[in-house]
């Protein structure tokens, strides 16, 4: 029985297993240590993130800046190992690099307004917090529907328990449970589609499932009705219509740094998973989920950008801002491949991933600014609350100019380059029609987004105090603006790195 | 229609009465109740799928242990499930009309090539038993799914406690060791009172 095993390799899940481990250190750390700020606890935390970044960044800053080809080369392999469950590639790799880096940044910012509110500031919000990257982490590299649903289950268990930590609030409860019965549905059809496409080809491994499907003879019918409910419950996570009802409830009545976590970092797990269900594993299906996508991408760059208008709460404005550019980023992935022609594919798809990383980086700074602004008791997440913040703050006034000049995109900032390299694919493949629908919506967006730099700089302030922030969050808020500037500048970096990384993993 | 068949659709009609009972009965204990017949049955129906390891599974697990709990929790709860119920009844002519399209059209897709019994294809060889090849795969080609279970019950664990927990109760007690070394002084304070005149 056991004569084919082999012991699997356990280096290529390294990083997995430090984190995992390191996770159940904190949290029996946790018990002994008796301090009411946590300072250890989160000192902990960032330790191992930071010990992460640089054990996974020095192979990209060797290979990109100091340009040594070896690290190119070992970079570049594709490795599986717990029996083919787990694949280590470079889109995997460079997708987890940028999720410690955004995963460190988020607590970081979420440090001080943890700290003004006892209640949510205890070991476990770390932990979770953890446990959240672990599972954002095991969805990237997984090849395996198992595998894919366990992620998916440890991320969304850790952000359920995370967005009801406020427990005395009712918006936050409410939107935990919200968020927890859609969840489970979502979680539901994801599983229902994934039993059809095994019982269509008869095994759970993503690229054996392609082996078949290229082998021919899989029942048809079966895969189509397995890929409705695959590509509904992927919607669902992803938050695009006509499955986006939870996302503006649930960032809104999340506390605010919780809401910067499922914000953020969650939607490149997202983008991997998509890659590997449809891209790896059902390709050969793809005029099928091509045409499903283009349903949901243009309806929801009309409902997100819309709805968005009517807002008065800026995390509710910035939910539908994510709807939409959810919409706009699987645009991307629509266009790979135009009548049985694969010839766009790297382009389209490396730009979907370019737009992944820059709205990451983009979203980051935007909820950072209202976790900035905001004091014990006092939220900071109404537009009203930015009125006339040039006059109390000019520098964080400019910064929060530039990310939402990015996020409308506005030339010269990454969004600008992010939404310029989609669109590029999409007339690529000649869907002028879809160019234009996504133009158009962009424009109506721009609205909201600049009217919130006409309040910070053409309203009077209702408050005229300056803002209080420790110099690490002033630091760190200021390089966030000052990287969606930069990156804008020498967009080519990030771009053909996640090219390089796409021709190396499909 | 042979006896296997037979006993399909029996119990499959007993699965499907009692899970329509769980959410249309108005006391809550009678809901759990019938919950617990529709796992009965449908580890009924494992085993004659030949899923002897899952079925028994079911019932030990889910009607052994998690169902008792819940049953437990029920009773203690006094929660007056008329007013949780209220205006229920009402969404049903729509709920039903879509619950039975999508069944239509799912049948429609499907075909009826899909809704017949499974006949036993996957015959399993003598000598093979379901349960150890079952543990056996668990400890070696699914070791990593199995890990990141215990991953997940770990973070339910932590959620539910977090969530839950409202700091330590310390309860009463007294220390001997300051009972011994208490002076006179501690427990008698004097007090100088001026005199009230008048």
């Amino acid at each position: 029985m056991f004569d084919n095993f082999v012991v699997p390799n356990l280096l290529p899940a390294a990083p997995e297993l430090f984190l995992a481990a390191m996770a159940l250190f904190i949290l029996l750390v946790d018990l002994v240590v008796k301090d009411g700020r946590r300072t250890v606890i989160y000192g902990l935390t960032q330790l191992t993130l930071l010990t992460l970044i640089v054990w996974r960044g020095i192979p990209y800053f060797r290979a990109i800046f100091l340009e040594q080809p070896d690290a190119f080369e070992a970079l570049s392999q594709i490795t599986y190992t717990f029996s083919n469950m787990f694949v280590i590639d470079m889109m995997g790799d460079l997708l987890k690099l940028i999720l410690y880096m955004a995963m460190s940044v988020v607590l970081a910012y979420s440090r001080a307004y943890l700290i003004e509110r006892e209640v949510m500031n205890k070991g476990e919000y770390y932990v979770l917090a953890l446990f959240a990257t672990l599972g954002m982490m095991v969805m990237i590299s997984a090849n395996h529907f198992v595998t894919i649903y366990l992620g998916l289950e440890l991320l969304s268990l850790a952000l359920y328990a995370m967005v009801a930590m406020n427990r005395d609030s009712v918006a936050s409860t409410e939107a935990a449970m919200k968020y927890f019965v859609l969840g489970a549905l979502a979680s539901g059809l994801l599983l229902y589609g994934m039993s059809m496409i095994y019982g269509a080809t008869g095994t759970l491994e993503i690229t054996a499932v392609a082996e078949r499907l290229f082998g021919g003879g899989a029942n048809r019918t079966l895969l189509v009705f397995g890929l409705v409910f695959l590509v509904s419950g992927l919607a669902f996570k992803l938050g695009v219509v006509p499955f986006h009802m939870w996302i503006p409830d649930v960032y809104h009545g999340a506390p605010t740094s919780v809401t910067l976590l499922i914000g953020s970092a969650p939607k490149l797990a997202a983008f991997a998973i998509v890659m590997r269900l449809l891209v790896s594993g059902l390709f050969v299906m793809v005029a099928d989920w091509q045409n499903m996508l283009i349903i949901l991408s243009v309806l929801s760059m009309a409902v997100g950008n819309l709805a968005a208008i009517a807002q008065t709460n800026l995390k509710r404005m910035l939910a539908y801002s994510a709807i939409s550019h959810m919409g706009f980023m699987l645009l991307g992935i629509t266009t790979g491949v135009v009548s049985g022609d694969a010839g766009n594919l790297l382009n389209a798809y490396s730009a979907s991933m370019f737009y992944v990383i820059a709205y990451v980086v983009m979203t980051t700074g935007a909820f950072g600014m209202i976790l900035l602004m905001s004091r014990a008791g006092f939220e900071a997440d109404a537009i009203d609350d930015f009125k006339g913040l040039n006059k109390r703050s000019p520098w964080f006034a400019a910064i929060m100019l530039m990310l939402m000049f990015s996020m409308a995109g506005v030339p010269f900032f990454i969004g600008f380059f992010a939404k310029f390299s989609v669109l590029q694919a999409v007339v690529a493949a000649g869907y002028m029609w879809l160019a234009l629908v996504a133009v158009f919506f962009s424009l109506i967006g721009a609205f909201y987004y600049l009217r919130v730099v006409k309040v910070m700089y053409f309203d009077a302030p209702v408050d005229e105090t300056p803002l209080v922030a420790g110099t690490n969050m002033r630091l760190l808020i200021s390089a966030n603006g000052l990287a969606v500037a930069l990156l804008g500048m020498f967009p080519q970096v990030i771009m053909s790195v996640c090219a390089y990384a796409l021709l190396r993993s499909l | 229609m042979d006896i296997q068949t037979f006993v399909f659709f029996f119990l499959s009609a007993i699965l499907v009465f009692a899970s329509l009972r769980v959410i249309t009965a108005r006391n809550p204990v009678h809901a759990a109740l019938h919950l617990i017949l529709a796992f009965f049955t449908c580890g009924g129906i494992w085993a004659l799928l030949q899923a002897e390891f899952l079925a028994i599974a079911i019932i030990l697990v889910y009607v052994g242990a998690v169902m008792v709990l819940f049953l437990f929790v029920v009773m203690m709860l006094d929660i007056n499930m008329d007013r949780i119920r209220e205006g229920f009844w009402s969404y049903l002519p729509l709920g039903a009309i879509l619950g039975l399209l999508m069944v239509m059209e799912m049948g429609l897709v499907l075909g009826s090539k899909y809704f017949q019994v499974p006949a036993a294809e996957a015959m399993v060889p003598a000598g093979v038993s379901n349960t150890k090849s079952i543990g056996a795969l668990m400890f070696t080609d699914f070791v990593y799914p199995f890990e990141l279970a215990s991953l997940v019950l770990l973070v339910g664990m932590i959620a539910a406690i977090v969530l839950t927990h409202r700091g330590s109760k310390k309860s009463k007690y007294t220390n001997p060791n300051q009972q011994v070394f208490v002076k006179a002084k501690d427990r008698i304070r004097v007090l100088q009172m001026p005199v009230e005149k008048d």
